[in-house]
């Protein structure tokens, strides 16, 4: 066997390009997904409000039954049947930002919930509505909760990104198949990619640390 | 119960069941103003449940409950939102576990209530927050977070937050019980200064000393209802109802 990196060093450039994108379109894509978690995590707090309950949870229910990859050829072949035609890096921001939303949504509700119920009581004695005991009181203390499990989202994010590359989106993967195509070198290439997603998440999973124990030690996190 | 001038607080009737668990029936309670009203009883006779009644973080079925002559549970209907947030800021509210917001500084959990709600300003808010934190004997305290206070202190705080909205009456739900005992004294104190200063209340406590020292009229609640009510020497030296006996027995063989 004899492996030959040259592909790999000469295409090099392109595949730096192509990281940008991925870690692009991730950040796009979990922002998305962080203001659709939100909304879908509060509405399904009270299972008696139940037109937006069942909405909320019909959508976390299919996005987390069904692949990413349909999902994402929905939207890229599906639309268009609609005459609405978008740039495939929307595409795919919307693809993952609907995906990661269903995931952040329980993120978001596992951490609300986790406040213990005497802040919610506490607060509304005082006179506050829901929503502002939302929004004054719980939120705050969930959104540091939240920190954490985002980051691990994140990261899976970043993973799950790949998929992009089949709607001719110029990412990580997509750019070392451009390279594979011309130098046939794929056991190489497919290591070099690899080896850059696991960069990656290293460097966002110690990036999170990190501000994981900055929080700690400021004393936002018990 | 009489109906002098009017009452605070007014009771009537009201009757609350958990599932199939009746836990409060026909309970009417009555409390004029400066009133200190204190409520004891065994465990599980539905005292915390008809203190939180009375603002509403439970509803009872059936029944009515007036503050200050405005509805807020009328025949066990629940006033709607609006109306409930704004009789709530009359109605002053002391959980057993403190309930401090960890996030905001002891200050900040003085001043949220009357900024966000009264729309007061910052300066007029600190200087009030600082002022009752003064009363509650923690102004030094007043850029701490609560997690650096002792239970004592939290409490304090506590009462000085229900403060802050100038509420009609306060409600205790046994303020002192997760509280090691010698910092007992120093939330009892606060609240005897709060009950000379004429402050509408009503305390379900364990602290039978409190009980005599500062209570209008005593409740003694059993399964549900008002077993015995009337002012503390004749509840503790006279009691009518036998299983008022037997409650005061256990409580005072247990101290
Ligand atoms: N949210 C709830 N759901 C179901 N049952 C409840 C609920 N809250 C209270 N109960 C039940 O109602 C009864 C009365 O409870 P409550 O807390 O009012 O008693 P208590 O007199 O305050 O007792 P303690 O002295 O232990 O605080 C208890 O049997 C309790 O288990
Ligand atoms: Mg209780």
């Amino acid at each position: 066997m004899n492996l030959d990196f040259t592909p790999v060093w000469q295409g090099w450039p392109q595949l730096m390009h192509g990281a940008v994108v991925t870690i692009e379109i991730t950040a796009a894509s979990l922002l998305l997904g962080c203001v659709l978690g939100l909304l879908v995590g509060i509405a399904r707090l009270d299972p008696s409000k139940k037109l937006i309950y069942g909405l909320a949870t019909g959508y976390v229910t299919f996005i987390r039954g069904t692949p990413l990859l349909v999902q994402l050829f929905l939207l890229f072949f599906g639309l268009p049947q609609f005459n609405i035609l978008l740039p495939a890096f929307a595409c795919g921001v919307l693809g993952l930002g609907i995906y990661s939303g269903a995931y952040v949504s329980e993120i978001v509700r596992g951490a609300i919930q986790s406040i213990d119920r005497g802040q919610m009581e506490a607060a509304r004695s005082l006179g506050m509505s829901y929503r502002q005991a939302m929004r004054i009181i719980i939120l705050p203390q969930a959104v540091v909760r939240m920190i954490p499990p985002l980051g691990n989202e994140f990261i899976a994010l970043i993973k799950n990104s790949a998929l992009v590359s089949l709607l001719t989106i110029a990412d990580l993967m997509h750019e070392g198949q451009k390279i594979i195509s011309v130098s046939y070198r794929s056991l190489e290439v497919y290591l070099a990619i690899a080896f850059v997603y696991l960069i990656l998440t290293s460097l966002t999973g110690l990036l999170l640390r990190h501000m994981e124990m900055r929080l700690r030690a400021g004393g936002v996190v018990q | 119960m009489s109906s002098t001038a009017s009452p605070i607080v007014a009771v009537r009737g009201i009757g609350k069941s958990f599932g199939a668990h009746r836990v409060l029936s026909d309970v009417a309670l009555s409390v004029q103003p400066s009133q200190v009203v204190v409520i004891i009883g065994p465990s599980g006779s539905g005292k915390s449940t008809l203190l939180r009644c009375c603002n509403a973080l439970e509803v009872p079925q059936e029944g009515s409950i007036t503050i200050c002559g405005t509805d807020l549970v009328k025949n066990g209907q629940l006033i709607p939102d609006r109306e409930l947030n704004a009789l709530r800021m009359q109605v002053g509210m002391v959980f057993q576990s403190f309930n401090l917001f960890p996030h905001l500084t002891v200050l900040e959990n003085v001043t949220v209530g009357p900024r966000q709600l009264r729309k007061m300003s910052k300066s007029h808010a600190d200087a009030l927050a600082h002022e009752l934190l003064a009363k509650v004997g923690l102004s030094q305290k007043a850029a701490a977070y609560p997690a650096t206070l002792s239970g004592g202190q939290k409490q304090r705080v506590a009462i000085a937050r229900a403060l802050a909205m100038q509420p009609r009456v306060m409600l205790f739900d046994e303020p002192t019980s997760a509280l090691d005992p010698e910092l007992v004294g120093e939330v009892l104190q606060v609240m005897k200064a709060l009950a000379r200063e004429g402050m509408t209340m009503i305390v379900v406590t364990h602290e039978m000393g409190f009980a005599r020292e500062v209570a209008d009229v005593v409740m003694v609640m059993d399964a549900g209802q008002i077993i015995e009510a009337g002012p503390p020497e004749q509840v503790f030296s006279a009691p009518q109802n036998p299983r008022t006996r037997s409650f005061l027995q256990a409580v005072i063989s247990r101290d």
